[in-house]
Parts: C-alpha cells; structure tokens; sequence
C-alpha cells in the first residue's frame, strides 16, 4: 500500500504579516497576462467566477497525469492515489470552513446543489401544507427556485423578508415573519448582487431560540471572509469551488453531523450504498451517503489546492486587500456622473453594483470588454432585487484580491468611453 | 471588430431619440417581446389598413442595440404591406446571423446599420428582439415572445 505523494507545486507569492504582495500574486494567476481586444485582460467578474493560480491548475494536470482512477473502489495503486488525494481535499475543506468532521463535508456540483439537496432531503420529508420557509428578496435564484419547488410539492409556502434602500435585510421584518410555522430559514451570508454582508449572526440566533434550521448560502462569503461553521452556529452552509479559485462543478455542502445522518439519500447509485440487493439496500455512512456515483475527483482535488492558496494568504488578509478596493471603486465611481450606486450597505463584500443615466447596462458590458474591462450586466440571477430597486438590469464589477486600484481607474476610464458614446 | 462598427452614428442617434415611441389606442394589433437575459422588455403596436401596415410604434426599455433596431423597423414597415414586412424579417434575420449576408442600402434602407451586430453574436437577440415581436403582432400570437 502506498499513499499518494502529491509532488508539491510551485510555493504561491506569500510573505506572512503585512499587507498582500499584489504584483507578486498577479504572478500566480496565468489568465491575468493574457490581452482582451488590444488591452490588458482587467478581469472585475470575480462574483460571478474567479480565476485561477498556477497551483491549482497544476494540482488537477497533476491528478489527471500522474494518478486519475475511479476513488474508493480499487486496491490497485492508482486508485488510492485518487482516493487519498480526494479525501485529502475533503479534510482541507473541513479546515477551511472548521467543521467538527468530514463526515459534515458533502461534495456537491456547487451551491445550487447544494440547496436543492437540503431542500429535498431534509426539508421535504418534514413539511406539511401551510408550514413556512423564510428566505430574503436578496437572494440569489438558487436560494429561492428550489425552496418554491419544495412548495409545490408539499403545499408549503414561501416566505421573503423584505430588504432596505441601501440593500440591507430588514431584521425588524424578520422578527415579524418568522414564527410558529416557520420551519427553515434560508438567507444569503453575502448578497451576489449587491455585495451586502448579511449579519447573519443575529438571524441565526433568533432562529436557534425558536428551533428552526437555518441554512446559509455562502456562495459570495467563503471567497471572501473566514467561514467558522461552528462558531456561526447555522445547520448547513453552501458553497462553491468556482468562486473561491477552484474548478467549476464541485462545491460543498456542510451539514451538522446529526441532521445529515437523519436525511435520507438525495439520489441512489453506485459509491453511496454498503450493500445492495433487490430486496434491500443498505447505505453507506456519512457523507458518501449523498455522493452517488462518480464525484468530481479533479473538482475536489483542484478545490483543495485552492483552500491551501487562500490559507496561505490568509484570508483576513484577502479580505482587508478586497475591502480597501471597494473603499476606492465606491468613492471613485461616485465621482463617475450619472452614475447610482445600487446597494449600499455599511457591510459590503467587493461588489459595486451600479447604473448609469442615459447608458443601458448591457451596452456598457460591450463597451467595457472592448476596452478589456470584464464585467457582469444583467439581473445577476436576483431578479426580486432588480425588481425591489425598480432597474430591469445593473452593471457589477466585482473585485477579488488579484485585483487593483489601477483597475479600478481602468474601470472608471471605460466607464468614460460608454457614456461619450451613447449619452 | 470596433465598437464604431456596433455603435454606428444611426444606431446612437436613434437610441436617442426613438421613432414612433408611442402607445397607440386604435392599434389593431400588438404583441410583447422581453430578453430575459438583459430585461429588455418592449411592446410593439400595428394599426393595419387592410393588408398594409399604416401606422406602427413602440414602446419599453432596453438597451442602445433593442431600442434603435425597434425604431428603424417602425420607420422600415410604415406603408408595407403585411408580406413585405415578413420579407424584410427574413433578410435581417439573414443580415445578423450570416457573415456572408449582403448589406444593400438599397434594399435594406437604413436597417443596413445594424450589419455590425453579427460581429456581437452576445448582441444579436438585442437587435432581432423586436422583428420577432412584430412578427408575433402580424400573426396575433397570444403570448409574449422571449428571446430564450
């Protein structure tokens, strides 16, 4: 038997303490030293996805060149390989969100996964009609569609706490919503489309007295802010690869050990059973109970290289570099005229949301890509924020701890460029 | 591929400043198209004299490319008749998808500004949002055209 001896990749540009070396990191990033249209790639769609370094991209060629086979089956070397570098991924995930156990850490295809798994495991089995589900009009279309099909199927209903001006959730609201029906509570950490930092620990609280679950979509926060599920105190936490430097379609879903073990499976299949016959199936323990067939072994591997990166920035440190650029885009695009700033919450993630008189958000993202400015427009997958705040779409640069001020000015360059053009 | 290419002076001018951007009472027909993608929303309304389009307009929002393509076909079909608007569906549609599509002002007027588009494939549902809808008003479709 021998375990898998992942051959270490280059170091990442880290120095402990201090600030973060950007030049340094930038150097870590292959994407950023490609051009777009002419110019250097100014890459601000980090919300939507962000790029990767050099040692995640290594880890997964790693895996696929030196020690792909099918995980938890094989005696034969190759496969333990797999099988060690897939838990060893797991454990780093564990860490990252300090969970009690990996029993808790489920691999997903990401976040929208992860819901629609808790919404038809845990909550399906335990709704009847007229019982309640409490979700925000900040949510993101995954913490919201999912919850609405579980309706349907039960006859429960869905409940939406409304939010503020400045794009707060309005804990007054919520205080006056959830009650004796409410059975799960499903909020955003961190607004997609707004940036707002949910202070979640004040609903959670509120929740736990009454005894209902909460489940928390962090999708936007574990890029951005250091995630401590038991210190939170939620009951399940979802988050995605993607966002955080990893590969797309692998996420996690993190569950206290007691509800997910009481869960039936999500979905039957190969790797999620113990024993099978036609007469009974026994299922395998936590958490390969709720990963049948195949996982995304790559997925899972290149994730946990990207928890080593972010570790080894720190993120505290990411999120001061991340902090200090929403300081400088807020107060220079308000300097951009015409221009509104949507969401403005005290407690922001690196998201400006904004619009601009005179220029339609779609016609600003192909103006901005022509001056190698990546941005997202549109609904940004909120339609009920785009509704609440009464603009049919907004532009959103997003900023990750690659990015910075320089960018920024590039930014409110382009921004100058679309507003010649069309207004 | 430049932006002038896209924004040509046409499509500026008439995102600016729409043609026949109006709600019409004594439409005979009308019809809703909506780009779930972007938001464009608009409404397109046709008074019909007999098998000629007398008087066409719109209204919504949406972005320099949906606006202005919506505002050149309201000035392209006044006065045709029902078939030739249908035909110069089928050449736009042709002269946005098809590299090789031929762009004859002569033909095609004003519309021939919007040839830049194709080199936008992301853009091409903006321009061809409301030919869809028009199309969709003409044959009295219920529902609401979406792009998607």
């Amino acid at each position: 038997m021998s375990a898998a001896r992942p051959v270490p990749g280059p170091a990442p540009a880290v120095v402990t303490g201090g600030p973060l070396d950007v030049a340094a990191i930038r150097g870590d990033f292959p994407v950023l030293a490609r051009t777009v249209h002419g110019r250097p790639l100014c890459y601000l769609d980090n919300a939507a996805s962000s790029q990767h370094p050099r040692s995640v991209i290594d880890a997964v060629s790693r895996y696929y060149e030196t020690s792909h086979a099918n995980v938890h089956r094989g005696v034969h070397t190759l496969s333990q390989e797999a099988t060690d570098l897939f838990e060893g991924a797991r454990e780093k995930l564990r860490g990252f969100v300090n969970a009690r156990s990996t029993k808790e850490i489920v691999f997903v295809r990401g976040t929208t996964e992860a819901i629609n798994l808790v919404a038809q495991s845990y909550a399906r089995p335990r709704l009847k009609p007229g019982d309640e589900i409490l979700v925000s009009w900040l949510e993101h279309h995954a913490n919201i569609v999912p919850w609405q099909m579980l309706c349907e199927q039960t006859g429960a209903v869905l409940r939406a706490i409304p939010i503020t001006r400045s794009g707060e959730v309005d804990f007054e609201a919520f205080l006056a919503l959830i009650g004796e029906r409410t059975r799960l509570l499903a909020l955003s950490h961190v607004s997609n489309a707004l940036g707002t930092v949910v202070p979640v620990e004040r609903y959670i609280r509120e929740a736990r007295r009454r005894s209902i679950p909460v489940l928390l979509d962090g999708a936007q926060a574990a890029p951005h802010l250091p995630v401590d599920v038991q210190a939170l105190d939620c009951d399940f936490y979802c988050f995605s690869g993607h966002k955080m430097c990893g590969p797309t379609g692998i996420g996690v879903l993190w569950g206290r050990e007691s509800l997910l073990g009481a869960m039936p499976p999500w979905q039957g299949g190969g790797d999620m059973i113990l024993a099978v016959s036609f007469e009974r199936t026994v299922y395998n323990e936590l958490p390969y109970k709720f990963e049948a067939g195949t996982p995304h072994i790559a997925g899972a591997i290149g994730l946990g290289a990207a928890v080593d990166y972010l570790e080894a920035l720190g993120l505290e440190r990411i999120a001061a570099t991340e902090h200090d650029l929403l300081d400088y885009a807020t107060k220079r695009l308000a300097e951009v005229p015409g221009l509104t700033i949507i969401g403005t919450a005290p407690e922001k993630a690196a998201v400006v949301s904004f619009t601009i008189e005179g220029v339609h958000p779609h016609d600003l993202g192909t103006i901005l890509d022509h001056e190698g400015v990546a941005i997202r427009t549109g609904h940004h997958c909120a339609m009920p924020v785009m509704e609440f705040f009464g603009v049919p779409a907004t532009a959103r640069a997003s900023f990750a701890f690659y990015n910075t001020r320089a960018e920024v000015d590039r930014l409110v360059d382009a921004l100058d460029v679309a507003r010649e053009m069309l207004s | 591929m430049d932006l002038k290419d896209l924004y040509r002076d046409v499509i500026v001018d008439h995102n600016r400043n729409p043609r026949n951007f109006r709600p019409m009472p004594e439409a005979s027909a009308q019809a809703e198209g909506f780009n779930p993608l972007c938001g464009d929303r608009l409404t397109l309304f046709v008074r019909l004299d007999g098998e000629r389009i007398g008087d066409v307009s719109f209204q919504g929002s949406g972005c320099a490319i949906s606006v202005a393509s919506a505002s050149l076909l309201t000035e392209s079909v006044k006065g045709r008749t029902v078939a030739e608007a249908e035909q110069l569906f089928t050449r736009m549609h042709e002269l946005l998808t098809r590299q090789d599509a031929d762009a004859d002002p002569a033909e095609l007027g004003k519309l021939a500004a919007l040839s830049g588009v194709r080199e936008f494939p992301a853009r091409v549902k903006c321009a061809s949002l409301c030919w869809h809808t028009l199309d969709a008003a003409l044959h009295r479709e219920p529902a609401a055209v979406s792009t998607e």
